[in-house]
């Protein structure tokens, strides 16, 4: 319920009924948030990736922007398992908002160990990050193929009875079909999608603008490309869509969920507005006031498609 | 009033709560707030409002803004990231980091010192008295003075004079003497220069054009302060090569100091990690993030 009480803001994904549909999209968010927001606002809080291995990140610089948006390429510095419960996990424990947390491995075996491993009380879903393009070879991701992707989630299901979501990337041809084969393999939800593969040049030096030479996309520049997957995935499988794209404003996240999102992430936004989610759920509950809409959740799908009228001929009918 | 290291009250807070508070089941159901204190924000993004925004040489420009009581709280070596408003034809879409220049808690006041490199520095400059401006902060570890200190010694180059512009005063306020050893390229582009002199600091001033700026001259400036006892501690922002000289020092003579590091940043709040910089712990390399974990850190940690 929302804070007047007269809007019902719940959303149900999988097996977890969150009490508002926002929340941060993975690696956009740290403890440091506490200082900015009451954290028990939140949909559910969504770690940055863990990985098995220590992981220093990427080379500098690791972000360049660009108008409407910024590409990063930080590659998911993790601290290792142990590092995430003793240290990480006890900051969230407080309180009283799922714990989402991304994890990644290089095979599919190794996203199922580590699955297995944080499937303890505390962690509230899974997270497969099988789609940054910054730490595999010219981006390529497990997300990217059907096949690949149903391999590791149907890895992923056998290893852990958390809700599992799996986060797809928008850098392939058939987003769809990917979404289908996720949900075949036992996935809880999908989340759609990460950062688009992408590119600078510095044109004093001649040299990429990222030490990794490429990134990822993020920002209100690849909104309207990660909505029309979110409304093609949304069509294609039957368990929940988590948007999650250049989502800055409530208006953004009513778009998504219009589009058939059942929740949203909010990444890039946060850089900019640091209290940019519990903005965007408060504009929720306004919205849903002004419109008389009791549910948010009745927003889920309702884009309106009008089929064109078939045209009347009857009146060429010389019979008639 | 002392510096000091900003507090992390919340973290604190959540470990008090961790240890009242039942284990959540695995597939928890989120349900009631909690019904503890109110919570309140202690990093905010507000609009301030420009009083001036003029020029102090070819290069500085100077940005004072009205702001709320806890912005101008800020601490020195502190910084506030900044949401410049769009030049013609550009797109700053990041927030900008920038140093605490200035700080007036009775007048509800911050200031800062920048110079025009870029399209957000560009945005700055078209800012006029009575503007809005969104400011976020004041963000990171600052500089600290031990009340036991009777002298320090603050070395600085280019913008780094402008983060260690703040010192002079809560310095004065600490009861601590400051010996300032200032470089620039060119004797007008020194800033800060009579700010710590109204408080009372002595200022020495070597530039690239007297051929006074080099490390063997910066050296034999701080071994006399040293020799003298005009020298608890370093304080230093702007120039590698200065801090090597002051690091080298500082074990040579037992003396602690402390480094405000630059890095490009974009979240300002320890979320992104695009702002790493290596650092020298416990004979190990560690990474940190200078907007979270520093921008002010000890120097004997801080790399080149």
């Amino acid at each position: 319920m929302s804070a007047t009480g007269k809007v019902d803001l719940s959303v149900r994904i999988g097996g977890l009924t969150l009490r508002n549909p926002v929340m941060p999209a993975s690696g956009t968010f740290a403890e440091g948030l506490e200082k900015v927001m009451d954290f028990n606002r939140l949909g559910a809080f969504v770690t940055k990736t863990i990985t098995r291995e220590l992981r220093a990140g990427n080379p500098l610089p690791r972000v360049v922007e660009r108008p409407g948006g910024l590409i990063n390429a930080i590659g998911i510095p993790s601290k290792g398992v142990p590092y995430f419960i003793e240290t990480t996990m006890p900051h969230y424990a407080a309180y009283d908002t799922p714990l989402v947390v991304s994890i990644s491995a290089p095979t599919a075996e190794g996203f199922a160990s580590l699955a297995a491993e944080l499937s303890i009380p505390g962690i509230a879903a899974i997270e497969a990050n099988i789609s940054c393009p910054n730490i595999e070879e010219d981006g390529k991701a497990f997300a990217m193929r059907a096949e690949s992707t149903e391999k590791v989630t149907r890895e992923l299901r056998k290893a852990t009875a958390l809700p599992l979501w799996v986060k797809l990337t928008p850098n392939t041809g058939d987003v769809p079909e990917v979404a289908r084969a996720a949900e075949a393999a036992g996935a809880d939800a999908v989340v759609v999608a990460n950062t688009i593969l992408s590119m600078a040049i510095d044109l004093k030096s001649f040299k990429p603008c990222l030490g990794n030479i490429m990134g990822g996309l993020s920002g209100p520049a690849i909104k309207p490309i990660v909505l029309r997957q979110v409304f093609q995935c949304a069509k294609a499988v039957k368990i929940p869509v988590i948007g999650c794209g250049g989502i800055s404003t409530a208006e953004d996240a009513i778009e998504y969920m219009l589009a058939g999102a059942s929740a949203v992430q909010v990444g890039t936004a946060t850089f900019l507005q640091p209290a940019a989610m519990t903005t965007i759920i408060d504009g929720l509950e306004a919205f849903c006031l002004r419109r008389e809409i009791p549910c948010v959740a009745d927003l889920i799908h309702g884009v309106v498609i009008e089929e064109a009228d078939e045209p009347d001929l009857a009146w060429l009918d010389p019979v008639s | 009033m002392a510096p000091s290291s900003p507090e992390r009250g919340g973290i604190v807070m959540s470990i008090q709560h961790n240890q009242s508070q039942a284990a959540r089941s695995g597939a928890a159901i989120a349900g009631a707030v909690c019904s503890s204190a109110p919570w309140k924000a202690s990093i905010v993004a507000e609009f301030a409002e420009v009083v001036g925004n003029e020029a102090v040489n070819a290069e500085y420009r100077h940005l004072v803004v009205n702001c709320s009581e806890e912005a101008a709280a800020a601490q020195p070596g502190q910084f506030f990231q900044l949401l410049c408003p769009q030049p013609a034809g550009e797109q700053p879409f990041l927030r900008r980091p920038m140093s605490l220049y200035g700080a007036d808690p009775e007048k509800r006041q911050v200031e800062f010192l920048y110079k025009v490199t870029g399209a957000g520095t560009r945005g700055l400059d078209m800012l006029k008295p009575g503007d809005r401006l969104d400011i976020m902060g004041p963000l990171g570890v600052g500089f600290t003075l031990d009340p036991a200190w009777s002298h320090i010694v603050a070395v600085g180059r280019g913008a780094g004079l402008a983060t260690l512009a703040p010192l002079a005063k809560a310095a004065k306020a600490n009861g601590t003497q400051v010996t300032a050893i200032f470089s620039a390229r060119r004797p007008e582009l020194l800033v800060s220069v009579e700010l710590f002199q109204r408080q009372g600091a002595d200022v020495i001033a070597v530039t690239d054009a007297e051929a006074t700026s080099g490390p063997a001259n910066v050296e034999r400036i701080l071994r006399r302060q040293v020799a003298e006892g005009r020298c608890d501690a370093f304080f230093t922002c702007g120039s590698s090569r200065l801090m090597r000289v002051q690091q080298r020092l500082a074990r040579e003579f037992g003396l602690p100091g402390q480094v405000a590091m630059e890095q490009q940043m974009a979240c300002g709040i320890g979320l992104c990690y695009c702002c790493v910089r290596d650092f020298h712990v416990n004979g190990e390399i560690v990474n940190r993030r200078v907007c979270w974990d520093g921008p002010v850190f000890d120097l004997m940690e801080a790399l080149p």
